[in-house]
């Protein structure tokens, strides 16, 4: 039964919904953010010492290392929380000057943390909406009115959230405060809040600890799928080995806040530099 | 069943034409998608599945193919029933939770070419057999995600198909006509859908339904439950079981009424509020987890709300039924329902999504007396049915204000039982199955030589004509005397005590009638505290003679019950004893849906089953028990064994005959 049905009149499926807020005519594959000689310390404690590393469209790019190798101290300096003494970042070919956190989420840097920083009171729903603030263009009037272009706006803002829930399979709690879900759901929907910001750069900082296999499973699942279906850069923390060499693209080493390797999963695990490091070899 | 031009509604595909005139434009199918329910009218219906039949054709679909059909309740799956059955092929269901290899057998076994299936789980599934399914050669997906870079040569979007019949359409107009004259020239004779048994003994067997008979089912029940175009269905029990693909496909078709797909399948309990289906269908554990999640809530609750729940519910338990079933009630009995409705029933309803049921049926397994009058006290027209996929499901149903506990009501319309000589029960109805696929040889096993179904089951007729479902005919043994036991039916007795777990009963081939009781930690600890009994383990609690008072209570009702069955009336317990540990899973003792298995136990404690019979009061056993971490150990205890009351045997009365 192949002869009346020519494939080719079908036509090919395209996701209907996109994450483009922050979309930029770099190439995939260029570099997106570049990080050089960055240094940062905290009064005589250096957390980053002189580290360089570039992140490029469209890869999941992950940074490891052991306990207080200054991977959160790295990401909060990409995401302009910190400010280096030395070096620059330059992002989207712009260097970037002192800068606040609020200015780099507009930038469309987003973030998950660590220990989970969600509004436990609010549903999930609210929390994800609060994701969509830098994307709203009425200002307070507007919105204290509640009339005409605000509640079309927000009208808007809903169906982008709705769209994330449904893509993140979190339905069944879209009305349940967070503080009363399980760990597992408080990562997915603080990840769903970091994607309603509709990022070009999306930081997660060990997006899969304290999970069992199946949520680490899951999680890695929906990582990927952020990363092909909406075609954003991906920068992630993450402790668990087997995770970092599946998902990621490209691995940075950090160790006493120094680069002690760079390079493919497969290269970085091959780095005897990197080997000590998680041995525990004492350093000179 | 004709349509006003005298033709013969004999097939799916004709009532959607049919609908797609008369209902036009009331709401066919609902489907929470972004939050939002999207409606579809009837006439939307018939445009969607007529896109999407015709560009099946395309595809190659044609007359007598198998298509299966894989996935959770989703409209479009359901349209591509109707799509499907419209170009006379034969849509195959197939459970979406079916693990690969179960899935390549029945989609091999049933030949399919074509298979529409929810996403990439099962896309992944279906091509990861692609090897063992070698008739198969397309396949359609609903959900588009994670399937952008698999190559399309063998693969379709849902959408796409539909688009390409959507334009085959627009460019000749013939093609909706000729489309639609297949329907119509179509006879009834047709395989409607071959739905394959869940194969919990042996491999699973495709079950064909013809069209006519399919129709002829659904139209009886139909008018049995009065069900119209008004009437609305949560439709979220599984695809290819024969009770989804009945009472939400079928009757929907038939009655015009509106089937609802939920958001996902965690989601069910918020789509059955929002939605409020008047039509509901729910196994007995469905009732049991509502009952225990609003018994929990309560104990939450403040101590006015609380007491108000307690009182009114004494309140609805005393009218309650009464009312619902039109009984005479007092006038003070009345006003006090009608407050507790206003203040407790309806509320609780309405947060249940119970609101506007007019009928629910309960199936499958028994259900607890005392479960089964809640529900019915709020004012929910809850009834039994009986039956069988062989049956195109219903066989027995309760008639409103004939329904009981124990019983799964009289044959439904049109249906004919009757029970064997050896207890089994038979049927012949309008819906009953054309015979299984490719395999003559089953089929002629299950049917007797005057064309009755065997259903497998042991069952009676009581003195109300309604049937009562008793075990698995091979389950059943006879005690020396010739007296019957009906293992199932006497712990099912016993288990409707909330402070019995499990129960195991034996007496095949031997004197009386003896069971092991395990204890339900939760309710006798509960108990225990209440009453001030000190005990620090399982083991202790077991085996304190308080315990073994309660429980040879409740054996005495349980012997008192059966008593009064003339049939089950020699299968009374004689002795028991109450067993030192939990039955588990880990222990092989149970199935892992939490099933008995009487064997197994009947080996493992060979030795208290001795002493059940040779008259001793106690017996000292040592028992192999596996922890959860895998780690083995033992536990050694001295068991007691009780007698229990016996009662007479009342005199023989008509039940048998009444059946007959």
């Amino acid at each position: 039964m192949n002869a009346p049905f020519d494939p080719k009149l079908l036509t090919e499926p395209t996701p209907e919904f996109t994450l483009s807020a922050h979309q930029d005519d770099i190439p995939s594959g260029e570099v997106l953010l570049n990080v050089e000689h960055v240094s940062l310390s905290f009064g005589g404690v250096k957390a980053i010492q002189d580290v360089s590393f570039d992140i490029r469209k469209g890869e999941v790019r992950a940074i490891i290392g052991p306990n207080g190798a200054g991977k959160t101290s790295m990401l909060n300096v990409i995401n302009g929380f910190y400010h280096p003494q030395e070096g620059t970042i330059t992002y989207r070919g712009e260097p970037r000057k002192a800068m606040r956190s609020t200015a780099a989420a507009r930038q469309g840097i987003s973030r998950t943390f660590q220990n989970i920083a969600l509004f436990n009171g609010m549903s999930t729903l609210d929390n994800i909406m609060t994701g969509r603030i830098t994307l709203q263009t009425k200002n307070l009037f507007w919105q204290a009115l509640w009339h005409g272009p605000a509640v079309k706006e927000d009208i808007e803002h809903r169906r982008a959230v709705e769209h994330i829930i449904d893509f993140l399979e979190i339905q069944h709690i879209r009305k349940t405060p967070v503080g009363r879900l399980p760990y597992g759901l408080q990562k997915r929907v603080e990840l769903g809040r970091a994607l309603a910001a509709e990022p070009a750069l999306l930081l997660l900082d060990e997006p899969m600890a304290g999970m069992n296999l199946e949520e680490k499973e899951d999680m890695s699942r929906f990582i990927l799928d952020v990363n092909s279906q909406f075609g954003t850069t991906i920068a992630l923390i993450e402790h668990d080995m087997g995770v970092v060499m599946d998902i990621s693209d490209r691995v940075v080493v950090l160790d006493y806040g120094r680069k002690i390797g760079d390079g493919t999963p497969d290269e970085v695990s091959k780095n005897q530099d990197v080997i000590d490091a998680y041995l525990g070899v004492p350093h000179d | 069943m004709s349509d006003a031009d005298g033709a013969p509604l004999d097939t799916f595909p004709k009532y959607l034409l049919l609908n797609a005139k008369r209902f036009a434009g009331r709401p066919a199918m609902r489907h929470k998608d972004f939050g939002i329910w999207q409606t579809w009218t009837w006439r939307r219906q018939l445009e969607e599945v007529r896109a999407f039949s015709v560009g099946l054709k395309a595809l190659g679909v044609e007359q007598g193919n198998r298509v299966a059909i894989i996935g959770a309740n989703r409209p479009r799956l359901y349209w591509a029933f109707a799509a499907i059955q419209a170009l006379r092929a034969i849509p195959v269901p197939v459970y979406a939770d079916a693990v690969g290899e179960e899935l390549a057998y029945v989609l091999d076994n049933a030949g399919v070419s074509v298979a529409v299936v929810q996403d990439q789980e099962q896309v992944d599934k279906v091509l990861s057999f692609a090897e063992r399914i070698p008739s198969l050669e397309q396949v359609i997906y609903d959900e588009p995600r994670g399937l952008r870079d698999y190559d399309h040569t063998k693969l379709h979007a849902f959408e796409s198909i539909q688009e390409h019949g959507r334009s085959l359409l627009a460019s000749d107009p013939s093609i909706g006509s000729l489309w639609e004259k297949n329907i119509q020239e179509a006879d009834g004779d047709d395989v409607s859908v071959m739905l394959y048994t869940s194969g919990t003994t042996g491999q699973s067997k495709g079950v064909m339904i013809k069209a006519s008979a399919a129709v002829n089912a659904a139209a009886d029940t139909v008018k049995f439950d009065g069900l119209n175009e008004y009437d609305e269905v949560l439709a979220y029990l599984p695809l290819a079981w024969v009770g989804d693909h009945y009472l939400n496909y079928a009757q929907g078709y038939v009655a015009g009424f509106c089937m609802s797909c939920p958001e996902g399948p965690e989601t069910v309990s918020h789509d059955l509020k929002e939605i409020g289906p008047s039509f509901y269908f729910a196994p007995p554990r469905v009732f049991e987890g509502l009952l225990t999640s609003v018994t929990i809530r309560m104990e939450d609750a403040g101590r006015l709300k609380k007491h108000l729940f307690n009182h009114y519910r004494s309140v609805a338990a005393k009218y309650g039924e009464d009312i619902l079933e039109k009984r005479p009630v007092p006038l003070f009995g009345r006003i006090a329902y009608w407050l507790g409705d206003l203040l407790v029933y309806g509320p609780l309803k309405n947060s249940l999504g119970f609101s506007k049921i007019r009928t629910a049926y309960t199936a499958g397994e028994a259900i607890g007396p005392d479960l089964f009058s809640f529900f019915r006290s709020l004012g929910i027209n809850l009834k039994q049915l009986y039956g069988q996929t062989e049956a195109f499901l219903y066989v027995t149903a309760q008639k409103d204000s004939e329904v009981r506990a124990d019983t799964v009501g009289p044959a439904t319309p049109n249906v004919d039982i009757r029970i064997s000589e050896d207890g089994e029960v038979q049927f012949k109805s309008p819906g009953m199955f054309a015979g299984y696929y490719k395999q003559e040889q089953k089929t002629a096993e299950t049917l007797t030589e005057d064309g009755y179904v065997k259903t497998g089951d042991a069952g009676f007729f009581d003195k109300d004509g309604q049937l009562k479902i008793i075990d698995r005919a091979k389950d059943v043994g006879k005690l020396k005397s010739g007296a019957l036991v009906a293992p199932k039916y006497i712990e099912n007795t016993l288990k409707f005590f909330p402070n019995i777990k499990e129960a195991v009963t034996f007496g095949d081939g031997r004197e009386f009638a003896a069971a092991f009781i395990n204890i339900d930690l939760q309710a006798v600890g509960n108990w225990a505290e209440r009453n001030n009994i000190a005990y620090a383990s399982y083991q202790e609690l077991a085996g304190h003679p308080q315990v073994y008072e309660m429980i040879a209570d409740h054996v005495d009702e349980t012997n008192k019950k059966l008593a009064s069955e003339q049939m089950m009336a020699g299968g009374q317990i004689k002795r028991f004893l109450v067993l030192h540990k939990e039955l588990d899973a880990d222990d092989g003792e149970l199935t892992r849906t939490q099933k008995v298995r009487r064997g197994f136990i009947g080996d493992r404690y060979g030795e208290l089953i001795e002493a059940l019979y040779d008259g001793s009061q106690e017996k000292y056993v040592e028992t192999e028990v596996t922890f959860e971490d895998g780690r083995k150990g033992s536990i050694k205890a001295t068991v007691k064994i009780a007698d229990a009351g016996f009662y007479s045997v009342p005199e023989a009365s008509t039940a048998k005959e009444a059946a007959e």
